[in-house]
């Protein structure tokens, strides 16, 4: 399969009006999931189509369900029942290939739809015309027309809203040429600027208003054809790489030109050009093809810079994207651009760029013709095993690149069952940040969790074969996603920038996403089972001898407990070596184990401080681990919030990531305490104390993306202190995260590396409590409540 | 005879040079050192004891008449001559420092300056000139000629601060552009026979030269058409011509500057654009000359102020084109000026300035684009091998550019509704031109007439824009890019009208390019008005 693909990438096709017939598509690669695929929409360009449709998956999922219990228990049956079902779920495929291909790719299309529903294809751009016949002729599909601006926007508004890292500034000599800007919740209004063979330039303000307030007649089609007249050098990418290699400063008219040096009372430094082709002008001179392409790129890019900004300064709007053939990813261009945009504005206007620029036309006549099933009423997040990424765009500095640019892009976005949105307590969301760490831009860090990452491998796959020994092709699966997940961390370590910053969340989500893609949903079913199981039996046990401590020592022996839970977790190195070989490995090991206080971050007195004064609200806990974590450390911690008067919203994820309890997990879990003890019984049945689901299936988290129903939950109850718990939610993510109310940040540091960066080593305790400033505690305005 | 020579201020300083220098290089006849107070001058004392018998001391205060007045009369009876007179007095204020507030100023003060400075040497000059004239020529080269070999001569050394210019012509202003340099010149047609007659034969035939011809050497035009006849400026009427050369031709200028001996009328020329500042040293090492360097915009505006308010020979000096949406049929119409601020103010030379101009001193630079005159030409040259702006301009003005620009009726088959883009626009400038056939088949007048189009309507377009954000409706446009070039200015009066539905008025002026010009000799008569 793979042969055929390099094949069908070196056999570049100099345009789009011959038909490459001969080559073998890999098929089940590049349109996937055929069968039941509807929806079509098809975005034909200068060189290069795009196809979109939409589409179920059948894949497993894991599911836990509740034995009946009101029988007798007998000693070693399992807590819960865990299944694999078949679910179905939508996916969205968006598909680039040059023109050339085409007539194969309807072919292979043709042959593998099985729906019949789909009687209308949508279609846009300057090519669809062109292509009509072909297209209702190979599939039998009614070719509708869509406008191909209105296309944009609504590809756009699509990106924008729900692809974190969509949008980027260029710079061209930094460590990461790429700095992705994390998505803000509210994406209106912008100005969007299309560079194709002219400029238009757009005001979006809603989903449904925008209005193309200008446009210029220089643009890509400027620089090409002036350029090709120029140069006598035919195609676009050549002109470019032209430009790269030239010196405008032998063509243009620069102020020093005509200064002698610089016009200081203006400002104008000797270097600005004064005047493009000024010394051009001259009958008796020659001039190189790469001096007149780079000056040609100059004057092109400064001039749609100005406009720019003279719109963006008229319409008071600082969020400027640029999209069209023009910039497509060419390094030169954004580079340019980008310039033009800093020296035009002073640097208040930053030049964005997209990652999935190429398809935002085909994704808006799609959304066009799906209107019928709300695409925009879902959260939608890329899928990254299903995702080619962004390419590394300079064919120079990456020959690799060049053969795969001819051959196929791919983009997929699955549809997320809850609706996404930003926890209502972060204190300025749109300069939230999750990540703490950029990969992308900490070249030793990016090391280090590459190395880490590819040494789990084995162990994940391993794992991943053991979680399904009823089927015997688990095992050839496993190797599958192994395979897979290698080439994705292959490409992070090339191209650290192809799906956004590099994170390790990111990291870990790409490997959730591959074990997906491989009928893995939930490797660790029966590890967490088992130590749910176990733990379960010494609940009562700790929490009976923790009621005999005094307050203040309960208080400490609580959050002991809580982190010394949290060393139980299975993703972590250091300690499933250990786990692995000694399953009885016990709790109060684990507590030896703890750095004693001071910790690395230490404001455990200020926290017990708090506590002697009134109780919370309202506390938001996002839950870690499963077993000893959850039962022996979180619910004795929020048993005792509960009994201070607090009420407790226990949230957790929705779908399985590593030994992350789930919240379906944890409902049986709950029941199950609650079962045992009347503090918990009561609290479930008044309310009190109350499951949540994440929206999440990542062992990080994002407080940004977020189920809505977690929202309204927050904001119903007066939230107003948040515990976050565990490396991945606490440290790797959300470690700055401010929040507009009281929060806890608690882990135990499990990667010596990690611990090294931070100051302390293996082990040590994070242990973060923060209270927004100017916030009135009332600690110190009350006399101490002595809890009972 | 011996040399005389005369110091006068001999005390210290430089005049104290003067003598030791005279005395050792010269061996005199005789040295008369002057001073306010031989008592004090202990140094000029000792020089006289040094040198016996060549050297007399006379107290002169160059304040008094009456100390001349005996001075003078003294050489006479002594000396029957002198061969040199070196003015040597000079001050910068009695307190020994400029004023720099008008809290030090006192007229006590400045009437003493002055009198050392000014008065002192011109009374010196009246009492030793019948003397100087009796000279032998003993000081400074002789010309071979008999006829031009001088008596004597009279060195005035002073302090700025006390100068009073006289306006001396020639009077020149002139704007060194990167592509163009302009040049206007005064030519006074007020001249007294006694002027005619006193006038030095350099500046006589500067004067011929300039105003007996239309083109200078291969590339130097003089714009008749623009001449300014009877223009009154600093109390003399003439007539103020229009020149233009190629920047290139600037060390050529600056070269006939040296042979003329410009130098000798006027040792400062005002000139401003960049090359003020770029051929500032050639003017210094070539020719001798300084530059006052002035600020373009500064010029830019003030000139087009002065012009707009002086009569055009009758004509006005700006218009705008009625009726600008149809542009087959637009008509040049005159208007007025009169009220013109705010403005905003294209200037169109190599490369294009945009400033709003709230009024005559208060402006500033909005922006610029190096899509200007220089563009336009410079690709013409490269894509039609033409070599001037005017065959450039005349290839286009026979060509047509929707050959060579991709219209929106060429990708949306008429207008495109959705956004209101009428078919006739242009979508993508050269944008046919990506196609191989139609490069291949494409006349040079089409590709100039699209090079013209592409970079008016851009300007237009720039223009608009800042204008609307100024909130500024009058938009005039100058500079050189605009001679005779009618393609443009109808396609930026449609541009304005047609993009700001009737609110934006494109004006032109006449004088286009020389503004700046202008500006730098108004700059000139300035200087000289307030000392």
């Amino acid at each position: 399969m793979s042969t055929s693909k390099m094949a069908a990438g070196c056999e570049r096709v100099d345009s789009g009006h011959s038909m490459d017939k001969s080559i073998t598509l890999p098929p089940d690669e590049i349109f996937r999931n055929l069968e039941n695929a509807k929806r079509f929409a098809i975005d034909i360009g200068g060189s290069l189509t795009k196809l979109a449709y939409y589409s179920t998956v059948q894949h497993k999922v894991a599911k836990v369900r509740s034995f009946d219990h009101t029988a007798k228990e007998t000693e070693g049956d399992p807590l819960y029942e865990i299944s694999m079902q078949e679910e179905m779920s939508a996916r969205l495929h968006f598909i680039k290939f040059e023109n050339a291909y085409i007539e194969t790719c309807l072919d292979f299309i043709k042959d593998h739809l099985v729906n019949t529903d789909t009687k209308v294809i949508k279609a846009t751009g300057g090519g669809a015309h062109k292509f009509k016949d072909l297209i209702e002729k190979k599939l039998k599909l009614r070719v509708d027309k869509e406008d191909e601006m209105t296309c944009l926007i609504k590809g756009c508004n699509f990106v924008l809203r729900n692809i974190t890292h969509e949008a980027f500034v260029y710079v061209k000599h930094a460590d990461s040429e790429f700095r992705f800007q994390n998505t803000h919740p509210d994406i209106f209004p912008y100005l969007l600027i299309n560079i194709g063979s002219g400029v238009s330039i757009f005001k979006v303000e809603s989903e449904d208003t925008f209005e193309r307030v200008g446009g210029s007649s220089i643009g890509g089609g400027t620089f090409w054809g002036l350029g090709a007249l120029l140069t006598k050098t035919k195609r676009f990418d050549e002109l470019l790489q032209l430009a790269s290699k030239g010196q405008h400063t032998n063509v243009d008219m620069l102020v020093k030109d005509i200064y002698g040096g610089s016009y200081g009372s203006l400002g104008l430094t000797g270097d600005l050009i004064a005047s493009s082709f000024g010394k051009s002008a001259t009958p008796d001179k020659e001039f190189s093809k790469e001096d007149m392409a780079k000056s040609l790129l100059h004057m092109i890019s400064n001039d749609i810079g100005q406009l720019a900004c003279l719109y963006a300064r008229l319409h008071n709007l600082t969020r400027v994207y640029f999209g069209g053939f023009f910039i497509r990813g060419h390094p030169v261009t954004m580079h340019t651009i980008t310039y033009s945009i800093n020296f035009f504005t002073k640097g208040e206007v930053q030049a964005l760029f997209l990652r999935h620029e190429g398809y935002l036309g085909t994704i808006g006549a799609f959304l066009k013709g799906a209107e019928e099933d709300n695409p925009n009423q879902y959260s939608w997040g890329e899928n990254y095993a299903g995702s080619s990424g962004l390419m590394s765009t300079s064919p120079d500095l990456n020959p690799m690149q060049r053969a795969r640019s001819g051959t196929f892009d791919m983009l997929e976005m699955d549809r997320l069952e809850r609706q996404l949105v930003n926890l209502p307590l972060l204190q300025d969301p749109s300069s939230y940040i999750p990540d703490t760490v950029d990969l992308s831009e900490d070249a030793l860090a990016r090391e280090y969790w590459l190395y880490c990452f590819e040494e789990a491998l084995d162990g994940v796959v391993k794992r991943a074969v053991a979680s399904q020994p009823d089927l015997p092709e688990a095992a050839e699966r496993a190797e599958k996603f192994r395979h897979k997940y290698q080439h994705k961390l292959q490409t992070l370590r090339h191209q650290p920038f192809a799906y956004g910053s590099l994170t390790v969340r990111s990291l870990l989500d790409t490997r959730e996403h591959c074990l997906n893609e491989f009928n893995f949903p939930d490797p660790y079913s029966k590890i967490k089972q088992g130590e749910n199981d176990m733990a379960l039996k010494y609940f009562q046990k700790a929490v009976k001898s923790l009621g005999e401590l005094s307050w203040e020592q309960r208080q400490f022996a609580l959050v002991r407990g809580l982190l010394a839970g949290n060393v139980f977790d299975w993703g972590a190195k250091a300690v499933s070596d250990v786990l692995e070989s000694d399953p009885e490995f016990g709790f109060e090991h684990a507590k030896l184990q703890l750095e004693e206080r001071p910790w690395l971050v230490d404001a455990y007195d200020q926290w017990l401080e708090r506590l002697k004064g009134p109780p919370h609200k309202c506390a938001l806990f996002f839950v870690d681990n499963s077993g000893i974590d959850i039962i022996l450390g979180v619910f004795p911690f929020v048993r005792e919030l509960i009994c201070r008067g607090t009420e407790v919203v226990l949230a957790s994820n929705s779908s399985p990531a590593l030994n992350d309890v789930t919240n379906s997990e944890l409902q049986i879990l709950t029941e199950r305490i609650a079962a045992m003890d009347l503090v918990i019984q009561s609290a479930v049945k008044e309310d009190r104390l109350t499951l949540v689901q994440s929206g999440s299936s990542s062992p990080c988290l994002d407080l940004s993306r977020l189920d809505k129903v977690l929202a309204g939950v927050v904001r119903e109850r007066h939230v107003d202190l948040v515990i976050i718990e565990g490396m991945g939610r606490a440290i790797h993510t959300n470690y700055y995260a401010i929040l507009s109310c009281e929060s806890l940040k608690m882990a135990v540091i499990k990667n010596s590396w990690l611990a090294d960066r931070l100051g302390g080593k293996l082990f040590s305790v994070v242990f973060k409590y923060e209270v927004p400033p100017g916030h009135k505690t009332t600690t110190l305005d009350h006399v101490p409540v002595t809890p009972s | 005879m011996a040399a005389v020579a005369l110091v006068q201020g001999a005390s210290r300083g430089l005049g104290l040079e003067f003598c030791r220098n005279i005395l050792i290089n010269k061996a005199p006849g005789a040295l008369i050192a002057t001073c306010r107070n031989p008592d004090n001058a202990a140094e000029l004392m000792s020089l006289v004891a040094q040198h016996p018998g060549k050297m007399t001391v006379l107290k002169l205060d160059v304040n008094r008449e009456d100390d001349i007045q005996r001075a003078a009369e003294h050489v006479k009876k002594v000396f029957g001559k002198v061969d040199l007179i070196i003015n040597s007095s000079a001050m910068l204020h009695p307190s020994g420092k400029g004023e720099t507030s008008l809290k030090d100023v006192s007229a006590q003060g400045i009437i003493s300056t002055l009198t050392t400075n000014t008065v002192g040497p011109l009374v010196m000059a009246k009492y030793f000139a019948p003397l100087l004239q009796k000279g032998s020529g003993a000081f400074g080269q002789q010309p071979p000629e008999k006829a031009k070999q001088h008596s004597g001569i009279i060195v005035n050394i002073t302090a700025k601060v006390g100068s009073i210019g006289d306006n001396a012509f020639p009077w020149f202003g002139m704007d060194i552009g990167g592509t163009l340099v302009k040049l206007v010149y005064f030519e006074p047609k007020d001249i007294t026979a006694e002027e005619e007659q006193e006038e030095v034969e350099n500046l006589k035939s500067i004067r011929r030269y300039l105003t007996s011809n239309t083109a200078y050497g291969k590339t130097g035009v003089r714009d008749v058409h623009l001449e300014l006849k009877n223009l009154t400026m600093c109390g003399r009427t003439g007539n103020l011509h229009f020149i233009r050369f190629p920047t290139q031709a600037m060390h050529r200028f600056i070269q006939m500057g040296s042979d003329k001996n410009f130098s000798s009328l006027h040792t400062t020329l005002c000139a401003t654009g960049g090359g003020a500042y770029k051929f500032e040293n050639d003017f210094r090492t070539m020719a001798d000359l300084e530059l006052l360097k002035l600020d373009e915009l500064d010029c830019l505006i003030h000139g087009l102020l002065y012009v707009d308010s002086v009569s055009f020979n009758g004509h006005p000096q700006c218009y705008y084109l009625e009726n600008p949406s149809d542009t087959q049929n637009s008509v040049k119409t005159p208007c007025s000026l009169a009220d013109p601020f705010p403005m905003l103010l294209v200037n169109i030379g190599s490369g294009v300035s945009i400033l709003a101009v709230y009024s005559k001193d208060d402006y500033k630079r909005v922006t610029g684009t190096s899509l200007g005159g220089g563009t336009f030409l410079g690709l013409c040259c490269l894509l039609t091998g033409c070599e001037t702006f005017e065959e450039a301009l005349d290839m286009a003005s026979r060509g047509d550019s929707s050959n060579v620009d991709k219209l929106v009726k060429d990708i949306y088959g008429g207008d495109y509704e959705r956004f209101s883009l009428q078919g006739s626009a242009v979508a993508s400038s050269f944008g046919h031109m990506m196609s191989k056939e139609k490069r291949d088949s494409i006349s040079k007048e089409d590709l100039a007439r699209a090079m013209l189009v592409t970079i008016t309507n851009n300007i237009g377009s720039i223009a608009r824009m800042c204008a609307v954000n100024e909130k500024i409706e009058r938009v005039v446009f100058v500079g050189n890019f605009l001679r005779i070039n009618t393609v443009s200015t109808k396609l930026l009066a449609y541009a304005m009208d047609f993009w700001s539905k009737g609110q934006l008025k494109a004006l032109f002026l006449e004088h286009e390019g020389y503004f700046g010009a202008v500006g730098a000799l108004l700059e000139l008569l300035k200087s000289s008005e307030e000392p």
